[in-house]
């Protein structure tokens, strides 16, 4: 609207590029390493399955690394999440690269067109991802009996924290605070409006550390598969606790 | 919630003598503060050296500017309480309340003072914010049922995420560091942060029952807001605008406009599924 000579976009505050950079390299990072790992075609060390493969799926006649199958979800849910939508449209879109700094990209579509558009459906991501997160709990509670006698391992300690972590992202997402009580505007006289005005309390909980929950679970998922790969090349031993 | 309307006019100078004439004689640490001077046509940063006293804001010293080195400086102000909304203004690059921010926490260092940038200049640090005023009247106002006139037992859960929304003051400073408007001049496209939480402060509350997911859909252009949440960074009100206005926004523009299935439930049932359904 107005073009006046009295502001220059410049904020003051340096710099204002370390949180965008570190997020593109984070990002980037991860993404590759989930490429090479899904490549590898298996992910699996008794009784340890690797997030990324699970659950397991292959389909006769295409054969395809059975992580594909699966990664589409958990991706599909991370790139259409609102906080991770933040943190990529500002440091790799630059839109804005940070607040009060110019942008030199002239057409924006902002999420009314192709290709942030498909963002609107983030809901159907987190139902494919609580279905993947059910099957991520058997896996964890499976790690628990080796041999089908309670044993606490490293790395099952491990798979639990992942999979706490990966719960509370999951739960703590706006689409999900919306389903559970967000979309009522009288919970007092709805049907079950004060069990969904608990729950929609819960969750705001969880959603407002969502960035954090986002993060610690990226590292975590990460780190649970590199522990699978390093049992699997036997380059270290799975220490039992109890 | 104000909604808008009269406001402080632009002022050349106030008489608020009596605070300076009673500062203690002696030498004083002096800060300087460089002021956009100008209008449409052009302008420039001029340095004032101003005196600091304890507990000195920048709209102190604007004052001071006024009242001793340049009475003919333009700033908009009136509650100098951090309420009014009238005083905001991008200090040293950043949308602030000039009342509300402290001289001392740039730490001696030079004070730029610009109007904010989204709206038309006037003078100086008074800019042009009557788009604001005109947005507003576009929202359907608070619509309880037909013959529903209250008084209104209300309880607690039902209201609680409404008290934030209406803490904000209309200081505009979201829409100022909003890159839709800011960045890419989305004025006609998108309505901006401050009527998100308008809005989400109506289609929230339990006894409206207007719709305004088409006007947010369309003119309201909630779509070109990507979330990026400069807005609640800057908000004195400590409004959490993205995370408790827009998103739960787009989510019900979601289900209006992009969730099939909800769009076959709608359809199955043959009309407007109710709320939270
Ligand atoms: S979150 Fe949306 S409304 Fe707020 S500044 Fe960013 S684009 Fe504008
Ligand atoms: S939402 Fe906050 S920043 Fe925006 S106008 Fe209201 S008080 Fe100001
Ligand atoms: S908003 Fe982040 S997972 Fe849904
Ligand atoms: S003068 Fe009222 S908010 Fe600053």
């Amino acid at each position: 609207m107005a073009e006046h000579t009295a502001t220059h976009s410049a904020a003051a505050d340096l710099p204002w590029w370390l949180q965008p950079a570190a997020t593109v390299t984070i990002l980037t990072a991860f993404g590759l390493y989930a490429i090479w790992a899904a490549l590898q075609g298996h992910g699996y060390v008794a009784p340890y399955l690797s997030p990324f493969y699970s659950p397991p799926v292959t389909i006769a006649g295409i054969p395809i690394s059975p992580a594909w199958w699966v990664l589409w979800g958990p991706f599909g849910f991370r790139a259409t999440c609102y906080y991770y939508r933040k943190a990529y449209y500002r440091s790799y879109f630059l839109d804005p690269v940070a607040c009060m700094i110019p942008e030199s990209r002239r057409r924006y579509g902002g999420e009314t067109a192709w290709p942030f558009i498909v963002n609107n459906v983030h809901r159907y991501f987190l139902y494919v991802a609580i279905i993947v997160l059910a099957f991520l709990w058997r896996d964890t509670v499976e790690t628990f009996f080796p041999g089908g006698h309670f044993a606490v391992h490293a790395g099952s300690l491990l798979f639990l924290v992942n999979v706490v972590l990966l719960s509370g992202y999951t739960f703590g997402c706006h689409a999900f605070r919306h389903v559970a009580g967000g979309n009522l505007d009288c919970f007092s006289c709805a049907r079950g409006g004060r069990l969904r005005y608990g729950l929609w309390q819960r969750v705001t909980a969880l959603n407002q550390r969502h960035a954090q929950w986002a993060w610690a679970s990226l590292f975590s998922v990460a780190l649970a598969d590199v522990y699978v790969r390093l049992l699997m090349a036997g380059a270290m031993p799975d220490p039992r606790l109890f | 919630m104000s909604d808008g309307g009269s406001r402080g006019t632009a002022v050349e100078a106030r008489p608020e003598q009596a605070r300076w004439e009673a500062a203690p004689p002696g030498p004083r640490a002096v800060a300087t503060f460089q002021v956009f001077r100008g209008d449409r046509t052009g302008g420039e940063l001029r340095a004032y050296q101003v005196p600091v006293t304890e507990g000195m804001v920048v709209l102190d010293a604007i004052h001071y500017i006024q009242h001793h080195l340049d009475s003919t400086l333009a700033c908009r102000w009136n509650c100098k309480a951090a309420k009014c909304g009238s005083c905001s203004a991008e200090v040293n690059g950043r949308p602030r309340l000039m009342c509300k921010t402290r001289v001392d926490e740039f730490g001696g260092q030079p004070i730029t003072v610009r109007p904010i940038k989204v709206f038309p200049l006037i003078k100086d640090l008074v800019t042009d914010v009557s788009w604001n005023y005109r947005v507003n009247k576009e929202i359907p106002p608070f619509a309880p049922a037909p013959g529903d006139a209250g008084p209104w037992r209300m309880h607690p859960e039902d209201v609680e995420r409404l008290f934030e929304f209406r803490r904000c003051i209309e200081c505009f400073l979201c829409q100022d560091v909003c890159h839709v408007l800011r960045e890419h001049r989305g004025t006609d496209r998108y309505y901006g942060p401050r009527f998100m939480v308008r809005i989400a402060a109506l289609e929230m509350h339990p006894k409206d029952t207007a719709s305004r997911e088409e006007l947010l859909h369309g003119k309201g252009g909630i779509g070109y807001c990507n979330i990026t949440k400069c807005c609640e960074e800057v908000c004195p009100e400590h409004i959490t605008i993205t995370d408790n206005a827009i998103i739960p926004l787009k989510e019900r523009v979601a289900d209006a406009f992009y969730d099939p299935w909800r769009a076959l439930l709608r359809r199955l049932r043959g009309r407007k599924e109710p709320r939270g359904t």
